[in-house]
């Protein structure tokens, strides 16, 4: 370290070494931050990960806000959002942020998730960081779903409805499953105030728990990177990776624009298309839930409804409700269904990218056709879609060995 | 990496299925409102039929007398005067002396709240709503683009008295277009700003920050234009010894 300036400088440093031989603070950034390799080759999607990190500090510290001034009850809830979007300074903006952040995460986890696709982020050794990754996936859809209760609209309402009542297809436990999840026998109050503690608290904890144990895995093996190869593999002298580049600051400075654009984007909806045309915040959402008044189109939030659509496929509901649960949990198995010798789109043949256009085509119009009224003919192209996004991971375990591949290089493309 | 031609042409194909043929909405057709929230002046004209025609059936619960004095730049002894009643106070919110029991009895269903009618209905199913009232058969209020609506047009005197032009496809009556049968104390042209003036003044209820939204948002946009140039020089000067 540099010789202290001042007896300023001299002074922070004294304090930083009475830390430091009691907690190791340097040590933790150093060994983190300043002296992790990153592959020097990121490229737009390794903006995702870190945009995503934002977004849950900004739901957490935007939850604290809202929950200061919201009432989970039934006689009030509808009635304390309007409160925070009228009377509470600045609860408009606070509110914004939360329902925009909601679905921002969902697609940053979504293109942070593709990423994967392409680069084969998930492959040996990298397994776990994508089992906790997932399991941050089912988090937060577990609290997207209990946080959009709480306006207590009609759309919370009914869309809570018809998910609960997936869990009554399950054979025998299926009745008494759906009520010890509602606390009642309908949606109520009981319900509304267990998912306001499961949003506010128990979630929370788990994901930022889950998020933890998926920064320390990555860290373990260091990110992949576009290429798909090692940087561990070509080391100089000083045994640092020769592709690698210290994570701070090169790339704390260029998350800070990745930061700005996306703050940028954030801040166009926030401000000016809060409710996205009904995708984020939906418009009979503005109507109080009333139990005795089914809406005519209930669905559920856009994040949900390629899946919905997939259950929607199926004319029977326990088959319909399994695929749809196998439809999530494939992804757990990704990384042992691609069994390609290389990891990135790049070395791989036009097999692998035909495949992941038709899935990626699958994935987006399944969630456009989730959303729509389901017509018959809609219904058949659900049914195309379904059996596309499920060909993709069967055709990949069979394909993958096989499939066609370029030579990788040893050092990464700059 | 150089692109190869196939990669190309799947990412084409997979913006083609994202902006691609998307399902017909069910909004059927509905005339644009074209509303202007910026226009305070018809804004405060919508206040002012908002109040004569409909506060005394549709409540607006969500919204105090006074936000709606500051943001309309209303007179509030006016306000006082002319909309509130005897024992309420300038910060209560626009409640509505008929109980909903009663309003269920006397009209079939309670009629609703109006605080957020814009954001649960749009701007133009309300503009189109309050224009397609029309007379049926039987003498009775019906409405082209809610069925059998319990609502009586309050605003006939206004429009005057619209009747159906039916035309027969196969076994199907269906109704082409209205007419005015009895003109009133507006023409179409008048009507028409009048209903409109009252949506912008229903869009205003249902979200009274969304001037303040917008005019915020360019500011921080601003900033945020002027932050990302800041740090992309940043990023490139520190970048400049790895490339």
């Amino acid at each position: 370290m540099a010789k202290p300036a001042s007896t300023l400088a001299k002074r922070a440093d004294d304090l930083m070494n009475w830390v430091d031989a009691r907690l190791p603070v340097t040590a933790f950034w150093n060994a983190t931050m300043t002296g992790y390799s990153a592959p020097k080759n990121f490229n737009f999607w390794y903006y995702m990960g870190s945009l995503a990190l934002l977004v849950l500090v900004l739901q957490i510290v935007t939850g604290i806000f809202l929950t200061m001034h919201y009432k989970p009850s039934a006689a009030e809830a509808f009635a304390s959002v309007e409160y925070i979007m009228r009377d509470v300074d600045w609860g408009w903006l606070i509110r914004y942020m939360h329902s925009t952040g909601a679905s921002f995460f969902f697609i940053l986890v979504y293109l942070h998730m593709f990423r994967s696709f392409l680069y084969g982020s998930h492959r040996k050794p990298r397994e776990l960081v994508w089992i906790f990754g997932m399991l941050i996936y089912l988090a937060l859809m577990a609290e997207a779903f209990m946080g959009y209760i709480l306006p207590w609209g009609q759309m919370s309402y009914w869309g809570a409805q018809v998910i609960i009542n997936l869990f009554g297809a399950i054979p025998s436990i299926g009745e008494p499953l759906t009520e010890w999840i509602r606390g009642d026998y309908f949606i109520s109050d009981a319900t509304l105030n267990r998912f306001f503690a499961l949003h506010v608290i128990a979630i929370p904890l788990a994901l930022l728990a889950l998020v933890l144990l998926h920064l320390v895995a990555l860290r373990e093996n260091g990110s992949n990177n576009p290429d798909g190869i090692e940087i561990k593999a070509n080391k100089d002298e000083n045994g640092l990776p020769k592709d690698g580049i210290p994570f701070h600051p090169y790339y704390t400075v260029k998350d800070i624009f990745g930061v700005a654009m996306f703050l940028l984007l954030f801040a166009f909806i926030l401000f000016f298309w809060p409710e996205a045309g009904g995708l984020f915040l939906e418009h009979d959402n503005f109507i109080p839930a009333n139990p005795l008044v089914t809406p005519e189109h209930i669905k559920p939030v856009w994040y949900f409804t390629p899946y919905y659509a997939i259950l929607k496929a199926v004319p029977d509901k326990l088959m319909g409700v399994m695929l749809m649960g196998a439809s999530v949990m494939v992804l757990f198995f990704l990384p042992w269904l691609d069994r390609s010798p290389v990891k990135s789109i790049r070395y791989k043949g036009a097999w692998y990218k035909i495949m992941l256009a038709l899935f990626t085509i699958a994935f987006i119009r399944l969630g456009m056709l989730g959303m729509a009224e389901g017509t018959p003919s809609q219904t058949i192209e659900m049914r195309v879609w379904t059996f596309v996004y499920f060909a993709f991971f069967i055709l990949l375990f069979f394909l993958s060995p096989k499939g066609k591949t370029k030579p990788v290089p040893d050092r990464v493309t700059h | 990496m150089n692109r190869k031609p196939v990669s190309v042409i799947l990412g084409l194909l997979v913006m083609f299925a994202i902006t691609g043929p998307v399902f017909a909405s069910g909004a059927g057709n509905l005339e644009n409102s074209a509303i202007n929230v910026r226009d305070v002046a018809a804004a405060q004209r919508g206040a002012k039929w908002f109040v004569n025609y409909c506060f005394s059936c549709h409540s607006a619960s969500y919204m105090r007398y006074n936000r709606l004095v500051e943001d309309l730049g209303l007179d509030e002894d006016l306000v006082m005067r002319n909309l509130v009643f005897a024992d309420v106070k300038i910060g209560d919110t626009m409640e509505i002396a008929m109980r909903p029991d009663d309003a269920e009895a006397w009209l079939g269903k309670t009629p609703p709240d109006l605080s957020l009618a814009s954001r649960a209905r749009g701007n133009d199913w309300l503009f189109t709503y309050m224009k397609t009232f029309y007379q049926d058969e039987n003498g009775g209020w019906n409405n082209l683009v809610l069925e059998n609506a319990s609502m009586p047009h309050v605003f006939w005197q206004l429009q005057g008295i619209q009747k159906p032009v039916w035309s027969t496809h196969g076994a199907d009556r269906v109704i082409e277009h209205l007419e005015l049968a009895t003109p009133g104390l507006q023409s179409p042209e008048e009507y028409e700003q009048t209903v409109r003036d009252l949506v912008t003044f229903l869009d205003y209820l249902s979200e009274p920050a969304k001037l303040k939204r917008k005019s915020i948002g360019i500011w921080v946009i601003l900033f945020l234009v002027i932050f990302a140039l800041v740090s992309y020089a940043l990023k490139a000067e520190y970048w400049r010894d790895v490339h």
